[in-house]
């Protein structure tokens, strides 16, 4: 099953008026994503509809398996069978994933899940908006871990997240989260599609030593180990137990140690590579909005609709949720007076400020608990009373 | 915002009312220089007779907020959606009604024009009440300056089944003749 180990890209270029589930799936294939194991669930279900179409025309494989536990199985075994996999779900789907995802964690294996959220728990509002699965995407697997995860708030910006999240997959070694939400994966906006050539993409180390006694968890400098996959002559070994470098089990407090802190400090240690920001109006700024996705849409209007009335509201939206931007944030609470969150939940991003501003400025979630959007003029009506 | 137009269309499940908010989303997204929009549509488990609308969102500059708040241009195609959607109209806004399936009320005084089309009847005449929207979308192009006439054409002739295709674009023609 290894044609097309090359990963080549399926790069459409042009421009288009389309939704941000068909983008994110654009986006993918142009990454060299060879593989979709998923089961459809919406407000997901296009990215799966998308990819079951032109994968095959790419020397690709979509399968569409029982449910999401052995889609998430198949994406991980895809990537150590050379491929770039991926698979889409929403909450539900999600809950079901989350064992393996932390298989993914612990065996370094390069995939991306992208979540189209809606609102829960359980069943919970399966065509209506949510951005409840925050913490989920951070603490969702059992056990301690660093992960990535990314939320688009545009069209666009679920292309070029796409391929974003393909190459910190690559490079990290690690599952990446595309957290996208209902508004945003069924909205259409233009998408420019770039010529081939300006799309940079990331592919995983390759080690370079002889097979011959090739230590297939010893890490570079970078503690990323370069990854051999089947049928390239080198040992492949995976287990989702505490292992040596070898890839041989060590169940001992010593090697969780030595393993789990690289597992850690790769993403630690490189949170500048990986974290991503929009700022705008931030410079004298007395009140700031901090949103992502589908809410920062709105928070920017209401960043204008303020501004129009004399108020210095200025706005930070999370590109890269997880790892979260610690410093950046604090940086910003020295300077102003409080800090409203804009999320569609009960507060995971907020809390998450709370714990990082240390009571630096005013911490206030603007709060909504699923099914609909936030408008701007609801978001500067509630900055306007807080501030009464 | 002060470029920023809002189109609402709405109606019930069949009549093709996301497909009026795609075609002239695309249209001005991809034809009209200067000029970006996004569409958001209802999504839920209702189909065909349940109630449907959506939102084209226009203007010069980056479109935060992606949905209506205060509607511009209300093209509506039901009676159900005409009362759950006329309050957010805009004083001075403008409607688009399907004559025949909509019976007006006092509410659509703060309305600045409104402009009448027995789309349905139109598209009878071609041998399919689903014409009727495309009918609509003339009257709309014939009346206002969202959108061209030849852009539309094109994109339509893009988007819509070889087989349907002359037929819409009669549809397209008699909505945008009728006075």
């Amino acid at each position: 099953m290894s044609d097309n180990k090359e990963n080549t890209p399926m790069v459409n270029t042009g421009e288009y008026f389309t939704s941000g589930n068909l983008a994110v799936a654009e986006g993918s294939l142009a990454a060299g994503c060879k593989f979709f194991g998923g089961y459809p669930i919406t407000p997901s279900s296009e990215v799966a509809e998308h990819m079951s179409i032109k994968l095959p025309q790419t020397k690709g494989h979509f399968v569409q398996f029982e449910d999401e536990i052995a889609s998430i199985a198949s994406i991980l075994g895809a990537s150590w069978g050379g491929w770039k996999s991926m698979t889409a779900t929403s909450g539900p789907g999600y809950s079901l994933m989350l064992e393996n995802i932390g298989l993914g964690i612990m065996t370094e294996t390069p995939c991306v899940i992208v979540n189209v959220q809606r609102a829960g728990p359980s069943t919970g509002l399966p065509t209506l908006v949510g951005q409840q699965d925050i913490q989920q995407a951070r603490w969702g697997s059992h056990g301690d871990y660093e992960i990535i995860a990314l939320s688009p708030n545009s069209v666009q910006e679920c292309f070029d997240l796409a391929i974003t999240a393909f190459n910190l997959a690559e490079e990290f070694r690690v599952p990446v989260t595309i957290l996208m939400d209902e508004t945003i994966g069924h909205m259409s906006e233009k998408l420019v599609i770039p010529e081939k050539e300006k799309i940079e993409i990331v592919n995983r180390k390759k080690p370079t030593d002889e097979a011959d006694g090739h230590l297939p968890y010893k890490a570079d400098e970078d503690l990323i180990p370069p990854m051999a996959v089947a049928g390239e002559g080198y040992n492949v070994i995976t287990t989702g137990l505490t292992h040596d470098e070898r890839g041989y089990p060590a169940l001992e407090a010593d090697a969780q140690k030595v393993l789990l802190t690289r597992l850690l400090d790769k993403i630690r240690k490189n949170k500048d590579k990986i974290i991503r920001l929009e700022e705008y109006m931030l410079d004298d700024a007395e009140f700031v909005i901090i949103s992502f996705g589908i809410s920062s849409r709105a928070a920017k209007g209401a960043v204008n609709l303020a501004r129009e009335k004399g108020l210095k509201v200025g706005y930070l939206r999370l590109i890269t949720i997880w790892p979260f931007p610690d410093e950046r944030i604090a940086q910003i609470a020295e300077k102003v007076k409080a800090i409203f969150i804009a999320e569609i939940n009960s507060g995971q991003v907020t809390k998450e400020v709370q714990r990082v501003v240390k009571g630096e400025a005013e911490v206030h979630g603007l709060l909504k608990l699923g099914g609909a959007i936030h408008t701007p003029s609801e978001i500067v009506e509630e900055i306007e009373r807080r501030l009464k | 915002m002060s470029d920023r137009i809002e189109i609402r269309f709405a109606g019930f499940g069949g009549q093709g009312i996301a497909l009026m908010g795609r075609l002239v989303g695309e249209v001005i997204s991809l034809h009209e220089k200067g000029k970006q929009s996004v569409m958001t549509q209802s999504y839920g488990p209702e189909s065909r007779g349940g109630a449907s609308s959506c939102d084209v969102v226009i203007d010069t500059q980056t479109i935060d907020y992606p949905k209506s708040t205060e509607i511009d241009y209300f093209v509506v195609m039901s009676e159900e959606a005409y009362h759950k959607y006329i309050p957010r109209l805009k004083k001075g806004g403008i409607i688009f009604v399907e004559e025949n399936l909509v019976t007006l009320d006092d509410q659509a005084k703060k309305a600045s024009k409104i402009f009448k089309l027995p789309a349905t009847a139109i598209a009878e005449t071609l041998g399919s009440r689903l014409y009727a929207n495309i009918a609509m979308l003339g009257f709309v192009c014939a009346n206002t300056d969202l959108f061209s006439e030849e852009a539309f054409i094109q994109v339509m002739k893009a988007k819509v089944r070889a087989r349907f295709i002359e037929k819409n674009l009669t549809a397209f023609e008699m909505g945008k003749n009728h006075k």
